[in-house]
């Protein structure tokens, strides 16, 4: 492991660098066992306690949970990527009486908080929660969207639309046929991030009263006692992280997928370089 | 509109507190977040490996159970607080101090390499490099995706509100359900607070943005 931020280290450096990571690794093995000896003096570690999971209830109603999670986030995802489209073309359109109403449009959606915007859709309209949530989500995520598929847009070179244009196509077809595709392909990584934050936002749910993973964490924890708070709460939260990572990795997959594409091949470039080129 | 008026002393409390809660964990996120980023690049394996572990982890987790944990399960497992503005501020502050030290990190892979190649020529050593000639310019380059972390938090501070925590959105949501008849308009008021403190924070990183990009 060398770096351009240091010298590749001689034995005296990493023999130090060695007992640092040693007592580094004490110091949080430490902290582990007094937070596992704090949490068994509550008694969490009780056999008990962790029972609870042998039970089929208990799994179906985390499962109920997870359905509810991914079925939201599916559905945001499906209606809120055409509509940030829409938006997106809206927003570049050349009639300024399109262009700058949208715009305002855009930065009301994207100064929001999310959870605001599944409130005023649950209470204003009153809605169900499973439609607020979806909602919300769709309306933030189509304006994020169209902003990264504009930030691509603008990031192509300029001969693009104006050879489109100069063949003939309309300003449409430009968009449609020659911009567009080159701009997702750009912005790829960028939109499967903002994927993942879609999913990570469905757990606002849990505060509009959605039935989603946290709020059957709530409710076990209601229903079956608090004491069972803790392991239910900690299953729920790893499965909850476990998705999202996954979902994370595949983009920084596609992200690795597409430079490589990039390069065409001329040049073998470690990714660590690759990374370190592009800010 | 009536109702906004009459409410005022109690939008600007939670005005008050969302920028308080936000400012707060803002300043702790960004001391956090740069001393994660100076962790992932040091040479230092273990110090790597947390900072990696501890970002890969908190960037994955939704903000909700970050807030469930720290205002719901930790006082039940004996971690008390006097007041949830500290669990509150806990869960915002290690939450974006992640996205923080990755967008730190890549202002580092930002800087040319000689900058370090020179610094260490002249006999520098990791912290000196670090410290005098690379972060300078990485936070610099970094400002704008900065600001919109620091906006992403204002938002997410709206969170607080469903966790005991009575600022902007906990206020709106307890004026929604006490004025029945004016849903609309008390929500509208208090998205209004709330596009009153990200729209200039944006304006900001867009003229940032343009003049680093110059300066460039």
């Amino acid at each position: 492991m060398s770096s351009v931020l240091y010298d590749v280290p001689g034995p005296k450096a990493r023999r130090i660098s060695l007992i640092a990571s040693i007592i580094g690794g004490l110091l949080i093995l430490g902290l582990l066992a007094w937070v596992v000896m704090t949490l068994a003096q509550q008694g969490i570690f009780d056999a008990r306690r962790w029972q609870i999971f042998t039970r089929t209830d208990v799994w179906r109603l985390l499962g109920n949970g997870l359905v509810a999670t991914l079925s939201a986030a599916a559905l945001a995802a499906v209606i809120a990527f055409p509509l940030g489209l829409l938006m997106c073309l809206l927003r570049i359109s050349d009639a300024a009486a399109i262009r700058v109403p949208m715009r305002v449009i855009l930065e009301f959606l994207r100064g929001m908080p999310v959870v605001l915007m599944m409130l005023f859709i649950l209470l204003g309209f009153g809605t169900s929660a499973f439609f607020a949530v979806v909602a919300g989500l769709v309306l933030y995520n189509a304006a994020v969207f169209a902003e990264i598929i504009r930030a691509g847009i603008q990031s192509l070179p300029k001969g693009q639309r104006e050879a489109g244009l100069a063949i003939g196509l309309t300003s449409y077809k430009s968009r449609m046929l020659i911009e567009l595709p080159q701009a997702i392909r750009r912005m790829m990584p960028s939109l499967v991030a903002q994927m993942v934050v879609l999913l990570k936002d469905t757990s606002l749910g849990y505060i509009v009263a959605y039935g989603e993973l946290l709020r059957a964490v709530q409710v076990m924890a209601d229903f079956l006692g608090t004491q069972f708070l803790f392991p239910v709460f900690f299953v729920a939260a790893a499965i909850y992280i476990a998705i999202n990572i996954s979902v994370s990795r595949l983009a920084v997959w596609i992200e690795r997928r597409g430079s490589k594409k990039a390069a065409g091949g001329t040049a073998k470039a470690e990714p660590d370089v690759l990374e370190a080129a592009a800010p | 509109m009536d109702v906004i008026i009459e409410n005022l002393p109690l939008y600007w409390e939670g005005f008050l507190r969302t920028l308080f809660l936000s400012a707060v964990s803002g300043i702790i996120a960004l001391i956090l977040g740069t001393l994660l980023a100076a962790a992932r690049v040091s040479p230092v394996a273990a110090l790597r490996g947390f900072s990696t572990v501890y970002v890969e982890i908190l960037r994955n987790t939704p903000l909700t159970i970050a807030f469930f944990f720290s205002a719901i399960v930790l006082p039940r497992i004996g971690v008390k607080f006097e007041q949830f503005e500290v669990a509150a501020i806990i869960a915002l502050s290690t939450y974006t101090a992640a996205f923080i030290a990755e967008a730190v990190r890549s202002g580092v892979n930002s800087v040319p390499v000689g900058q370090a190649e020179a610094a260490r020529s002249i006999g520098m050593k990791f912290g000196q490099v670090l410290s005098l000639i690379i972060l300078p310019q990485a936070l610099r380059t970094v400002i704008p995706p900065l600001i919109n972390i620091l906006i992403a938090l204002v938002k997410n501070s709206s969170v607080a509100g469903a966790f005991f925590v009575l600022e902007l959105f906990g206020y709106g949501r307890q004026l929604a359900n006490a004025n029945g008849d004016a849903v609309i308009t008390v929500l509208l008021g208090t998205a209004f607070f709330y596009l009153l403190i990200t729209v200039p924070l944006g304006i900001l990183a867009n003229t940032v943005e343009r003049k680093v990009a110059i300066a460039r």
